[in-house]
């Protein structure tokens, strides 16, 4: 107890001068954060060794940061046992000589889904627990969320990997633009939001589910992903943009030849002129989407929109005015250049102002990822955290609607939530939680005797620094040790970030 | 209540097997009423259930023309709609909810939404939960306004959502509490050893937000443990159960009967039936088959209390009139909404109907709004849970418009 007592005698001396401006190792506390998913051992250090501005730089610049050899090996070996879209399209949708009978044709779809989930969860979560760039793996969790998909609409699982590592993920930091192309282009958001087959009112094909219009991503697209609710377009403005969208589609029937990618289909075209946001527009086939897609890009009103969503997601649940002008102009001046946009925001006195330092209450993903980093263990079954985000209503790929998963205090603080970040960092905290069996063994069984070791408080304390209040830490010191862990991260303090 | 219309109803009931009186529901109907003894059941739909398809106007030659692919087919047909009144009909996959329109517990009040216009999902529940259309600033929801306004005594189980978060509804300045869905339910936790208990309440004594919520989800989960553990290991042999709909239906009547339940919300997803949704059987048929199935074993289980109770089901917008080019539905404005429960004079779809003349469309294209839903969840409050007329202002400032009389027995 003597080196828990030091380490608080430590934080003490920081925690009492709040109002204060904030200490090198709050400063850092605050960057790893917001920036990341919280301090895993060592983290505190390391970055105070460098310093905040260096440490924000370099996260800017994920392309500068190596990947540690043990996570390479996780994702290598996860990825040798992945199917493609393609792959898995030939089992769920396979032509009429490979096919089987309807219950065999369940239970192949059935194991292809399962497997492809517990995939994109590793990788996920793999990712986010061990990856220097934690920036990186934070703007893929925000974008992901606001170009939300829902893997388990039909065969949205199918795409749902290849959307987030080839639609968001080599643009969570570039221009926003590439990134709405991207993820109007991919099949796991063609297929969710239904425009692959929205046809041309007058369409006459085939196939007899593809008959007009379907106006759901033209909605989506301009509610959610760019110019926002109020953004102000018309019901009209939507029956258009679908209209401009139609024949953006993909082939849902694996092939020789391909399959399984984005394709426009002429055919399906409207090609009569259109009326959008005030300005006509003249027939150009598939030119015309990708002409609305600029237009939306470079609006201001989208400029504002994604400026909010990155002050809420960065600084506050209610932003400061001054915070947002300042991005939507940056977002502006740079033509959506999310970087720059960044930059700006962690350069911001607001960011770094002390009521918005440690304020913003954990996300049920925030808290899981945060949890596991900080307790430092080995993960090579991450069934326990998967299970503990269902629980908690946030699973992963698991938000029906388009809007994604919001990320304030109001839609998560709950009487509920408390007793179950309660249960998980207790099983966490005492080491009971089965993180370390093999990933495909059953880690809902009991641990036994000689698997369970609670963590190390005062490693646990240490690694965490200022995120435990000098309250919190002296009523941890009255509790049983091998409870000490457990509290520190069921704290109300950990809760918050 | 009628004594002669309560022994129809019964009969009604026992006749299909749906038994929801026992023996001793008539000692507890004759109780002198406590100020808490109205319930409230509300079901939401997010997404946007297609009403048309739910209730819909089988004699309107428009329906079938407008709806070739989707159109449920006429009373008596196979997958055919049941009857309700020679002119609608109901989905075919809510037949358990039959037994209470038969026992005149369930009416429809259609052509009912929101004055505001919009067809955006997320503004659309907003409105609906904050109760104040086309206002986004409102920081509560409605049914935290009615609870904080109804007479009686304040418990931490008084207002209950089922599910892991707390919804806009019922968010504010009371205290609600929120009980896991399906079998998480009623299991013991961590805080039920006592020593972990003693740590974390130490944790977490003050008055800050997360302290509160410590403390509510302490009195809750005992009162649900109370409420529900014993019954669910001796119902399931100690076999989880399944998760749906049913299930949380039976646990929420369990909780009602045992615990102080007053208000409860429950949500429900997967409507926005864009592709492909099917007629009399199909995707809608699926998702609307564990609503009616729910609704009707939580009328069983109530019991007697089923008689004290309304069930409103509603949901943000309808859907288009005409089905769109993937045997699908687009965003619409009207829809109907559904009134259960023994106080409710059932037997009757409410309501001004316009018909599906293209005229008679609003923007041509959807059911027009000729009942705002506040009007429907007003008199709920006011003839069912007894809140006084002055205090309606509160819960649903601004409404001018009145719904159809009558919807709740005198």
């Amino acid at each position: 107890m003597v080196k828990l007592a030091v380490v608080i005698a430590t934080l003490l001396t920081a925690a009492s001068i709040c109002a204060a401006p904030l200490t090198d190792e709050q400063r850092a506390l605050h960057v790893l954060n917001r920036l990341g998913y919280g301090p895993a051992p060592g983290d505190l250090q390391q970055v105070q060794a460098m310093g905040v501005e260096r440490y924000i730089d370099q996260q800017l610049h994920p392309e500068r940061i190596a990947l540690p050899a043990a996570l390479n090996q996780r994702l290598d070996a996860l990825r040798h046992n992945e199917k493609t879209p393609r792959e898995m399209l030939a089992v769920v949708r396979p032509g009429p000589l490979m096919k089987l009978d309807a219950a065999q044709q369940q239970e192949a779809q059935r194991e292809i889904y399962k497997d492809a989930a517990q995939l994109s969860h590793q990788e996920r979560l793999y990712r986010a627990i061990y990856s220097p760039r934690q920036l990186e793996e934070v703007m893929t969790d925000f974008w992901f969320n606001h170009f939300n998909v829902y893997a388990d609409k039909g065969l949205t699982r199918v795409f749902v990997t290849d959307y987030e590592r080839n639609a968001i993920r080599p643009y969570v930091l570039g221009r926003f633009r590439d990134l709405l192309g991207a993820t109007a282009k991919h099949p796991a958001m063609l297929f969710y939001l239904d425009n692959w087959e929205s046809a041309a009112p007058d369409f006459q094909g085939k196939n007899k589910r593809v008959q007009g219009l379907n106006e759901n991503y033209a909605r989506e697209l301009m509610e959610l992903h760019t110019l926002g609710v109020d953004g102000g377009y018309t019901q009209k403005d939507v029956t258009e943009l679908a209209r401009m969208l139609t024949g953006w589609t993909f082939d849902p029937r694996a092939s020789f030849f391909g399959g399984g990618s984005y394709t426009f289909d002429a055919r399906r075209h409207d090609t009569h002129g259109k009326e959008w946001l005030n300005r006509h527009v003249e027939p150009r086939g598939q030119a015309e989407g990708e002409w609305a897609l600029d237009v939306l890009a470079a609006s201001p009103v989208t400029a504002h929109h994604i400026s909010y969503q990155l002050a809420q997601y960065f600084v506050a649940d209610e932003p400061p005015a001054s915070l947002v002008d300042k991005l939507t102009q940056r977002f502006i001046n740079s033509q959506g250049d999310i970087r720059a946009v960044l930059t700006t925001l962690f350069a911001s006195p607001e960011f770094w102002d002390s009521a918005n330092v440690g304020n913003k209450f954990k996300t049920p993903y925030q808290l899981v990822v945060s949890a596991t980093r900080a307790a430092g263990v080995q993960v090579n079954n991450v069934k326990p955290l998967t299970g503990a985000l269902y629980q908690l209503g946030m699973p992963l790929y698991g938000c029906q609607t388009p809007d994604g998963y919001k990320n304030t205090e109001a839609a998560w603080l709950n009487p509920d939530a408390i007793t179950r970040r309660i249960n998980l960092a207790t099983a966490l905290g005492t080491g009971r939680l089965a993180l370390s069996r093999p990933a495909d063994s059953d880690a809902s069984a009991p641990m036994g005797k000689g698997e369970i070791e609670p963590l190390d408080p005062v490693t646990l304390a240490n690694t965490l620094g200022p995120a435990l209040s000098d309250k919190t830490l002296a009523s941890i010191q009255q509790a049983d040790p091998n409870l000490r862990a457990a509290l520190m991260l069921g704290s109300p303090d950990f809760q918050r970030h | 209540m009628d004594r002669r219309l309560f022994l129809k109803s019964s009969a009604a009931l026992l006749g299909t097997g749906l038994f929801p009186f026992g023996q001793s529901g008539w000692a507890l109907a004759a109780n002198p009423a406590s100020p808490t003894q109205k319930k409230l059941v509300v079901v939401m739909l997010r997404g946007a259930v297609d009403g048309l398809n739910v209730v819909a106007p089988y004699a309107d030659a428009n329906y079938y023309a407008l709806r070739p692919g989707i159109a449920v087919a006429k009373p008596g047909a196979a997958d055919g709609l049941l009857d309700l009144d020679g002119y609608f009909g109901l989905h075919p996959a809510l037949t358990p909810l039959q037994p209470l329109w038969q026992a005149k517990q369930l009416a429809f009040v259609h052509a009912a939404g929101s004055p505001d216009a919009t067809r955006s999902h997320f503004d659309a529940q907003d409105y609906m939960e904050s109760g104040t259309p086309g206002r986004k600033g409102t920081a509560d929801g409605w049914m935290n306004r009615l609870l904080a306004t109804l007479p009686g005594e304040m418990s931490p189980t008084r207002a209950v959502s089922i599910g892991p978060t707390l919804p806009r509804i019922l968010s504010g300045r009371i205290g609600v509490a929120n009980v896991a869905s399906g079998n998480a339910a009623g299991k013991p936790t961590v805080l039920d050893r006592p020593k972990v208990d003693d740590a974390f309440s130490q944790l977490y004594k003050g008055d800050d937000k997360l302290a509160q919520a410590y403390e509510e989800a302490r009195e809750t989960h005992k009162e649900v443990m109370d409420s529900l553990a014993d019954e669910m290991m001796a119902a399931s042999n100690g076999a989880p159960l399944p998760n749906g709909f049913p299930t949380d239906a039976v646990q929420l009547a369990k909780l009602m009967r045992k615990g102080n339940v007053q208000l409860a919300f429950i949500a429900l997803g997967g409507w926005d039936t864009h592709i492909n949704q099917g007629a009399g059987k199909g995707q809608l048929a699926n998702r609307l088959a564990p609503v009616g199935e729910g609704l009707a074993q939580l009328a069983q289980a109530l019991g007697p209390m089923w008689n004290d109770t309304t069930v409103v089901v509603m949901s943000e917008f309808g859907r288009t009139a005409k089905q769109n080019g993937n045997g699908g539905t687009d965003h619409g404005h009207g829809n109907v909404m559904w009134l259960l429960g023994g106080a409710v004079a059932g037997g009757k779809v409410y309501g001004d109907w316009r018909g599906l003349d293209n005229a008679a469309l609003y923007e041509q294209r959807d059911v027009p709004v000729t009942t705002d839903f506040r009007a429907v969840l007003a008199q709920v409050a006011e003839r069912h849970l007894r809140l006084p007329d002055a205090q309606l202002a509160q819960i649903f400032p601004g409404l001018t418009t009145t719904a159809p009389r009558g919807l709740i027995r005198a």
